[in-house]
């Protein structure tokens, strides 16, 4: 019982991460119907800005406290990865929407590349490591030899997740943007004779799933402390497969998505392998599009000739 | 850096004065600088290295950043001050000279009789002990690349079947012959076919449950199983002896006689002086010889009734199904005959490492094999054939240059370099020629005269 509820914590802190991240996705597969293979990278880009940003304030500036360190961080690499992101879909993907099929993935997978080897070559083969943050444990329960334990970052994770997700579903349920967006999802055509700026709009979903996965690489790089150039790939799968768990196109599916295979994955690696974590996800992901593909909460997906 | 070059409309309209297309494009060009600076401002400004406390300190690049920002300047203020002319109305789709047929083909025959000759020049040039290492990382190396790329065509160039797991079938040749031929001694040219069947079996159950799914579900799930296989690999050691892999793989015979000095050898069969490069020259000859079967069946196969529902379906699947083309059936063969190609690839592979591991099984290898059949043109044999040689042989001569390793350190590796060349290449391909460099279909039946098709008038549905 007691490891049960130490994994259920766990698995809800990672799973926030994927998440925000899958919430990217979602948004992108949403609006227009491509996969962003390059939002695992994005994601990784943002951990290496934030980690560099942290070095920078607290070893150049001398800035001793961490809660400001931690804001400023958190904003700086959403507002720095929403520009990567911004690029990447105006050089990358806009001129592809009426290609063929496969164009735009094929554009994502070589943008994933560049961005994953343009890491290395900036930054190094080495894995990184920052000094452990906010390392404060309280205690929950104790029982049979085994403390359950909750740690700052684990419920600084869960509150920064849970907020931001907050103004995010603030932000597309009230705001005209949200409108706009919602509207483009739904028929963009119709919408741009309505006087959308589809273009526009496109942009700033990309910004926002950037921005989101920013969140989650800012809060990657504080519960494990490590990131290196291939890291992307794994957390960006797993990402994925939560939002197609949840329903590709649905919002609460992707975050719904999110902590389901994060709890899976620690439930899996605390009472099967931890050697196989990764290939319960990937499981997860062929049974989900095989026998289930709009997911959870996704319309389906209606082929019209 | 790529140059943020082609993001903004050019506004200036024709009418307006030289001064203010002049200060237009240093608006723009200032723009591009600030978004160069903001992309590049904590990942290029800093570099995060480690003292010997193993803690994190950051070295400042500022120069570099400097440079990219006004690099970016530069450009876009050319690109924005001097417009080009407007585009003229595209052309027609012109049928395409005979006279370009005739030069593939001709490079076509040019290419085979350089490949026949190369072991032979490379002998002459390095001799027999220096000619070993240009024969195995050039010639073979590149060869195996070109067997993949195009057993990798079939599915993606010819069915449009994006597969991003291909490598786990390529793992699987690899690991029955190095399994058959540790455990049971069985030799190299029993397991190849067996190394094939498996792959293709493989590639059957795979495709079977997934092959319904619209075209990038399908290539994210073959992904997903190209992972799951790769870390059963990694796993599984009581089988595969997980990352330390399997050494000591038989090597390759001259047909039972093996390639050793000694009486029973392949040298002494042939009354030859002993020497370790017979092995490459044959595996060479060998891997040449797989390719130019596998070229073979893949043109002969554009003409069969198969081979052109691969193509039918990669344009329309709807259109398909309504004409009564079995989709699952065809997409199945498409699969199944890439993974058996690739599955005798890897039996090649592990003949010619005589070492297995996990490591040589990773995504990244796919995405590889991906570029090659993307850069070289989907659909083209030509093509892929050339994007191997420039993209694994490239990276491999630069390997070689030691000036490089001078300028760079002794830690230079340019296969991160080549992957980052060719990511960006793959996606201002596809920005700019998305059906390929040689996206010229033939028709295959045709009236009275036949008519080329030029595949970016070629419409498709969403299949």
């Amino acid at each position: 019982m007691e490891i049960f509820l130490q994994q259920l914590i766990n698995g809800i802190t990672l799973g926030s991460i994927y998440g925000l991240i899958a919430i990217g996705y979602t948004m992108v597969f949403g609006i227009i119907g491509m996969v962003n293979f390059a939002h695992g990278d994005v994601f990784m880009l943002s951990a290496f800005i934030a980690l560099i940003l942290f070095l920078a304030l607290t070893q150049l500036l001398g800035i001793a406290s961490l809660a400001l360190a931690f804001v400023v961080v958190l904003f700086a690499s959403m507002a720095l990865t929403s520009l990567w992101s911004f690029m990447i879909e105006r050089i990358a993907y806009r001129r592809l929407r009426g290609s063929f099929r496969l164009a735009p993935l094929i554009s994502a997978i070589g943008m994933s590349i560049f961005l994953s080897n343009l890491v290395y070559v900036l930054q190094g083969p080495r894995n990184k490591a920052l000094p452990p943050l906010f390392t404060e444990v309280i205690k929950v329960t104790h029982g049979g030899g085994y403390d359950v334990t909750l740690s700052l970052k684990q419920v600084l994770i869960v509150a920064v997740t849970a907020v931001l997700l907050g103004g995010f579903w603030f932000l597309v349920q009230k705001t005209s943007f949200g409108r706009a967006q919602r509207a483009c999802e739904q028929d963009s055509r119709m919408a741009a004779l309505l006087g959308i700026d589809v273009d526009r709009t496109i942009s700033l979903t990309f910004v926002i799933g950037a921005a989101l996965a920013a969140v989650a690489g800012v809060l990657y790089i504080i519960y494990y402390g490590v990131i290196n150039s291939g890291d992307g790939f794994v957390p960006g799968v797993k990402a994925f497969t939560a939002a197609v768990l949840g329903g590709v196109g649905s919002l609460p599916g992707a975050v719904l998505g999110g902590l389901l295979i994060g709890l899976i994955e620690t439930f899996w690696a605390a009472y099967f392998s931890s050697d196989y974590k990764d290939v319960a996800a990937f499981s997860i992901l062929a049974v989900t599009l095989i026998f289930m593909p709009s997911g959870l909460f996704g319309r389906p997906d209606v082929e019209k000739v | 850096m790529q140059g943020p070059a082609p993001i903004f409309p050019n506004r200036s309209s024709p009418d307006s004065s030289v001064s203010s297309r002049f200060r237009g494009a240093l608006t723009e060009a200032a723009k591009a600088g600030a978004i160069m600076f903001g992309l590049a401002f904590p990942i290029l400004a800093w570099r995060t290295d480690q003292n010997f406390s193993n803690e994190l300190y950051l070295q400042s690049r500022w120069p570099a950043v400097l440079a990219a920002a006004l690099a970016a300047f530069v450009i876009r203020f050319i690109l924005a001050a001097f417009p080009r002319r407007p585009a003229r109305a595209p052309a027609k789709a012109e049928a395409p000279p005979r006279s370009h047929a005739i030069a593939a083909r001709f490079a076509g025959s040019a290419g085979i009789a350089a490949l026949i000759a190369f072991p032979i020049v490379m002998l002459a040039m390095f001799g027999p002990a220096g000619a070993q290492k240009w024969i195995d990382n050039f010639g073979v190396q590149i060869l195996l690349y070109v067997l993949l790329g195009w057993g990798l065509n079939i599915v993606v160039g010819l069915a449009g079947l994006l597969d991003l797991g291909y490598v786990a079938f390529y793992a699987v040749g690899a690991y029955a012959y190095a399994l058959l031929s540790t455990h049971f001694g069985w030799s190299f040219w029993v397991c190849l076919p067996i190394a094939g069947a498996l792959a293709a079996l493989w590639g059957v159950a795979l495709g079977l449950p997934v092959l319904r799914l619209r075209g990038d579900y399908l290539a994210i799930v073959t992904l997903a199983f190209g992972e799951i296989i790769r870390i059963v690999l990694t796993n599984w050691t009581a089988l595969t002896n997980g990352d330390a892999g399997i050494s000591s793989i038989p090597r390759i015979t001259f047909f039972g006689w093996p390639f050793v000095a000694g009486p029973h050898g392949f040298a002494a069969l042939f009354g030859l002086k002993y020497a370790p490069v017979h092995r490459l020259i044959f595996l060479f000859y060998l891997v040449l010889a797989m390719a130019l079967l596998v070229n073979f069946l893949t043109l002969r196969l554009r003409r069969l009734p198969i081979g052109r529902a691969f193509e039918a379906l990669r344009e329309d699947e709807i259109a398909c199904r309504s004409l009564g083309i079995d989709t699952v059936a065809t997409k199945l063969t498409a699969f199944a005959m890439g993974a058996a190609i690739a599955g005798m690839a890897g039996a090649l592979f592990a003949a010619r490492q005589n070492f297995v591991s996990p490591t040589s099984f990773t995504f990244m290898e796919s995405a590889t094999i991906l570029a090659l059949v993307v850069l070289g043109g989907s659909g083209s044999q030509l093509g892929v054939a050339l994007a191997a040689i420039g993209i694994i042989g490239g990276s491999e001569l630069l390997r070689e240059l030691d000036g490089l390793k001078a300028i760079f350190g002794d830690a230079f590796d340019p296969t991160q370099y080549r992957m980052l060349i060719v990511g960006i290449a793959m996606v201002a391909m596809m920005n700019w020629k998305p059906r390929g460099l040689i996206a010229i279909r033939k028709p295959s039946i045709f009236l009275i005269k036949p008519k080329p098709v030029v595949g970016a008038l070629a419409q498709e549905g969403h299949g």
